[in-house]
């Protein structure tokens, strides 16, 4: 009998253990913060966060470290199912507009406006909107890096700066035959990635009157283009046709492995390469090639948001402030080796930790693309629904590629598709 | 075509001697052999091999280290090659950096001058050595024991709730004759072979109602039903006679007692198989705990495996480690286990 | 084990017997229904009915309240085509491209697996040594996860992967397997079978196991052919087994998602994309997400699944009963 109220014991004390692991409903003052990061944006922003805790105790600020995927397609449901978590690092800016928190009574509006200027109005819901809902902690440009060793080896001089996509693909292609390189060129697969190019070859995405519209002329013209380099082997097939649906995928393996001479891709890769290429290498930054409508690449980023939802708003708010704050970002910005967006951290200049030569000079090499991007590009990023565009790119493009359709019917495919989702959100 | 049929359904009568259908049998086994294990062993080999070994084509069998060798004035040890060709042919020499077709070598004795190799020239200097690193780091970059204690206690509770809950409904759809029998059980499995999949989002809406959401009870609960399960068990219990039961209602045990005493354990081959389908469900588990769960650790193994194979991208140097991991506690059920499932499904499954 | 499940079952005698004495023995078994039903009902039925609600409705928020009422519309989508042959022609393509991808993949992949197994199963029914051993060999794949099946064969398919460097040395072309369409396709029914096989070879072998011995025998003594024992004797009595195994290996093929997922995405372009993935994709990864869409298109694979259980139902009843 005694062996049975042991045992029994034993098994409430397992229940009561199990029962401890759900997370009591926002104890005190916990804050959840998801966060997804291409090289060390979390443990930075840990890492900063150590020093809000320790200024306000009783705060307990976790950060979920979660894959890219799960802030593209778990958060959003989360988010709509009132179950969210407290604060996140996003990239669908406007998208998720409807769930954000107004920070604007909880901090001071003018310093606000000041360091982050336009970069605020993408997270608004309209013209109309004068909230303030993120902090952009990192400005991202679209653009290409090109592995210089191989060039110098293969005797290929490096394309000026106003160098055309063609020449660029042809001197790639030389290299890569001159070295034995496994691939000349490489894009992400991403909507965003591609918009850049199809802008710079004409591409307006949007009609007068501002209503989307995606395909036209210029965008058909790229995405030819694109299609043709991927059958004639200029552009890696393994990275749009290797995946199904309108999953994120990148190169930049390839790249560290020294296998791709010419890497679309954009300024957060920065960190990364320096890192993990070391003196393997060198590398260096080339922006965004020409075609007749400019010289263009996307800008965009990823910025903090507090959500609607939260229990603790002024905390949250506070939080977010707190990183906003110019030494803070400056410390995020030089640690993660990104462009800031915050203007007296831009114009102060950032001294980027231990950065070496290549990183530096990619950095300076990306902030000197800012002037050449193209109002469409802005447009196109300050578009709300532009998440729902860059799927059907991806989806179509790839379908082109693979041969599943022909570009002119993939082309055809993406505008009705686009028709689709307008008269879907609408209702 | 009747000789390869007699082949396959004849059962050797005459001892000792093998005859050429034998032969083929074996041969058929053994290839299944290779075709079954060889993946896996092929894994558990890759999995023990560092990252510059993993990216050589053609890859070798065994895990092979490069030698190294530290050279005054640089940081990092630095690997050797043997020269095969070119004019320093027979040296060993310590390679700084490869690019392309060119690689900058230096003699380890001699570390002023710097020479340059052509890649074709230069063969490696290894020798067999297992790559442990893969796997201590990845308890230094993850925290690892907490997702293996996320899947070990999904899987167990769920287990449990789930052979008590099932056995139950199929001790009372098998055992009682009642109004509505017929109706319950066609009701309960024709509604339920619809996958978890296609009701994703009601299912989630539910979930997150009951406030399940980021909690482990929320991958627990919703799994503990199984239409398989209830009809598993249900079919074999059918099969015992009604006679044992009613000689225990003599007896006046009451229907708890004869459920549990009776029926349970005369039902064991088929609860073992269930148990047993029921750990490696919810194990293996993968789209459902990837939308209830959302904070790292809350994570089971499945979900950090993959979340590595998205952030690591192609580095297949600690995904094969995490891989091996992952699926090593569930062999280990299995080589303990496997007379019972062989067994139990065959006693089950097949009727 | 026991020491802990005896005590928890006194505990739980003590509410059952008060009920049995409260609502009489009959009325106990909803009792022991209970947990059981209150599981469904949350998890299976409530969701099966608001899938319907969600299928009747449009736009992109997931809160019932907030989501228009479109009647019919999301099924008027997906079945609008010129030609149910040719996805191009159809108004939502994808749909139908997973549709398609789905039947030659299901039909392929469970003729395989049905023979295979049979083959297998027919094999280590002989007077094998060490069946036990070959028996598990066969199984071991069922027990690993999809995302470890998926890794272990992407590994060995990949650009510089084991199979390539074999063909390599035998002087054979290598491919960059997964991102050729139909290699890819192929890969993935190949994967399948692999991983699952054993399960229906195990439930063939129990069948065949339970076929007496002196059956044969008597054959034996009549002289007849090893095809005419065969045909006569094996196919008729191991045929409900088949039956099962044919339904079952038929219900999950068409359900088949999370190793495809991890194998391949889905890809190249459609390639892999079969009808779970589609409704993954539409309602979960999409953007913006079209629960509406994506249940009816729920809703469409659930009857298919609804008549193959049928089937299965149908037969075990006359395997049990009969």
């Amino acid at each position: 009998m005694k062996k049975t109220i042991t045992t029994t014991a034993a098994l409430a004390a397992l229940l009561v253990g199990g029962t401890a692991l759900v997370p009591a409903s926002a104890s005190a003052q916990e804050i959840r913060f998801m966060c997804s990061s291409d090289g060390n944006e979390c443990d930075s922003i840990e890492g900063i966060l150590a020093g809000f805790e320790a200024a306000n105790p009783g705060v307990d600020v976790i950060v979920d470290v979660v894959p890219y995927q799960a802030i593209l397609e778990n958060l959003p449901i989360q988010l709509a199912a009132g179950s969210g978590p407290d604060i996140a690092k996003v990239t669908d800016l406007g998208g998720l507009h409807e769930f954000y928190l107004d920070l604007s009574p909880y901090v001071d509006r003018d310093y606000w406006e000041e360091s982050f200027g336009g970069t605020l109005d993408w997270y608004r819901g309209g013209p109309d909107d004068d909230g303030i809902y993120g902090m952009h902690s990192q400005l991202t440009i679209t653009g290409a890096y090109i592995n210089r060793t191989l060039f110098d080896q293969a005797g290929v001089e490096v394309p000026g700066p106003e160098a055309t996509w063609d020449e660029w693909a042809e001197a790639s292609r030389a290299v890569a035959e001159a070295t034995g390189t496994a691939f000349p060129m490489a894009m992400d697969r991403s909507g965003h990635r591609i918009a850049g190019p199809a802008i710079s070859y004409g591409a307006s995405l949007f009609n007068a009157d501002g209503e989307p519209i995606l395909v036209d002329d210029g965008f058909t013209a790229y995405v030819q283009q694109f299609v043709d380099w991927h059958e004639d082997g200029t552009m890696a097939r393994d990275v749009w046709a290797g995946q199904g649906g309108a999953s994120y995928q990148d190169a930049g393996q390839e790249f560290l492995n020294g296998d791709l001479v010419y890497y679309y891709s954009g300024s957060w890769q920065v960190g990364r390469f320096d890192e993990q290429i070391g003196d393997f290498f060198d590398w260096q930054v080339v922006g965004s090639p020409c075609g007749t409508g400019g010289c263009t690449g996307m800008p965009g980023g990823a910025g903090v948001v507090g959500f609607n939802d939260t229990e603790h708003p002024e905390i949250v708010a506070a939080i977010i402030d707190y990183m906003a704050q110019q030494e803070n970002y400056a410390r995020l910005t030089a640690e993660t080796r990104n462009i800031p967006a915050h203007a007296a951290v831009a114009s102060s200049g950032v001294e980027y930790q231990d950065a070496s030569g290549p990183a530096a000079a990619a950095l300076n090499a990306w902030a000197a693309q800012v002037p050449s991007i193209s109002p469409v590009a802005f447009q196109y990023q300050g578009y709300a629904g532009n998440r729902a565009m860059f799927n059907i790119t991806v989806q179509r493009v790839t379908q082109a590629i693979v041969g599943e359709l022909s570009v002119e019917e993939a082309m055809e495919r993406a505008k009705t598709d686009l028709a689709e989702v307008m008269a879907e959100t609408t209702q | 075509m009747g000789r390869a049929i007699a082949f396959m359904t004849r059962t050797r009568g005459g001892r000792g001697q093998m005859d050429w259908t034998d032969w083929v049998s074996y041969g058929y086994l053994f290839l299944g052999v290779l075709l079954m294990f060889g993946p896996v062993v092929w894994l558990l080999l890759s999995s023990f091999k560092t990252e510059a070994d993993i990216q050589r084509y053609p890859p070798t069998f065994l895990p092979y280290q490069q030698q190294t060798v530290v050279v005054d004035g640089h940081d990092s040890p630095l690997p050797l090659f043997e020269i095969i060709g070119g004019e320093h042919e027979g040296r060993t020499l310590a390679q700084l950096r490869r690019v392309g077709l060119v690689a900058q070598m230096i003699d380890p004795a001699n570390p002023d001058e710097r020479l340059r190799i052509d890649v074709a020239d230069r063969q490696p200097v290894e020798r067999f050595a297992l790559a442990t690193e893969n796997y201590t780091e990845l308890f230094e970059r993850f925290n690892f024991l907490r997702f293996f204690f996320n899947s070990t206690f999904i899987t167990v509770v769920a287990t449990a709730i789930m052979l008590l809950v099932n056995s139950m409904a199929a001790f009372a759809l098998s055992k009682y004759r009642f109004r509505g029998r017929t109706t319950v059980l066609l009701l309960v499995i024709g509604t339920l072979m619809i996958p978890q999949t296609v009701v994703l989002v009601p299912l989630f809406l539910i979930t997150k109602e009951l406030g399940m959401l980021n909690s482990l009870w929320g991958v627990i609960i919703p799994g503990a039903a199984t239409p398989t399960g209830v009809f598993l068990l249900r079919q074999y219990m059918v099969t015992i006679p009604d006679e044992i039961l009613d000689a225990a209602r003599m007896d006046k045990a009451s229907e708890w007692k004869i459920f549990w005493r009776i029926i349970l354990p005369l039902s064991a081959p088929a609860i073992a198989v269930l148990a047993i389908l029921a750990i490696m469900w919810r194990w293996n588990d993968f789209l459902w705990p990837l939308i209830v769960l959302s904070e790292t650790d809350n994570f089971t193994l499945q979900l950090a495996l993959n979340s590595f194979q998205g952030e690591m991208q192609t580095e297949w140097s600690n995904l094969l480690a995490m891989t091996v991991l992952t699926l090593l506690p569930i062999a280990l059920v299995f080589m303990f286990l496997q007379k019972y499932i062989a067994t139990g499904i065959a006693n089950t499954g097949g009727k | 084990m026991l020491q802990i499940i005896s005590p928890m079952m006194r505990i739980i005698e003590i509410p059952m017997q008060y009920a049995q004495r409260k609502f009489g023995i009959q009325r106990l078994a909803w009792i022991f229904l209970l947990p059981n039903l209150i599981l469904f009902g949350l998890f299976a039925f409530l969701p099966v009915i608001l899938n319907f609600v969600y299928a009747l409705t449009g736009g992109d928020n997931v809160l019932l309240n907030a989501r228009p009422f479109v009647g019919g519309a999301n099924f008027d989508t997906l079945t609008a085509c010129a030609s149910y042959f040719d996805p191009n022609s159809c108004e939502r393509d994808f749909f139908w491209r997973a549709i398609h991808n789905t039947i030659l993949f299901v039909t392929l992949q469970v003729g395989f697996m049905v023979g295979f197994s049979l083959l297998t199963a027919l094999i280590l029914n002989r007077d094998i040594r060490a069946r036990g051993f070959f028996r598990s060999v066969f199984f071991f794949p069922v027990l690993l996860s999809p995302v470890v099946v998926a890794l272990i064969w992407k590994w060995i398919l990949q650009r510089n992967g084991v199979l390539n460097a074999g063909l390599d040395a035998m002087g054979l072309e290598t491919h960059v397997w997964l991102l050729d369409r139909t290699w890819a396709f192929a890969w993935s029914v190949f994967l399948t079978v692999w991983a699952h096989m054993g399960f229906y070879t195990l439930i063939l072998l129990a069948g065949l196991q339970a076929i007496p011995r002196d059956v044969y025998e008597a054959a034996l003594m009549d002289r007849a052919s090893p095809w005419r024992a065969f045909t006569k004797i094996t196919m008729p009595l191991l045929a409900p087994t088949m039956l099962v195994v044919l339904v079952l290996a038929l219900i999950r093929s068409v359900q088949t998602f999370d190793e495809i997922f991890a194998f391949t995405g889905g890809g190249p372009g459609s390639a892999t994309t079969f009808i779970i993935q589609y409704i993954y994709q539409t309602g979960f990864a999409g953007a913006p997400r079209l629960f509406g869409l994506a249940s009816a298109a729920s809703i469409m694979l659930a009857f298919v699944l609804v008549v193959l259980t049928g089937i299965q139902l149908w037969i075990n009843r006359r395997n049990v009963d009969g």
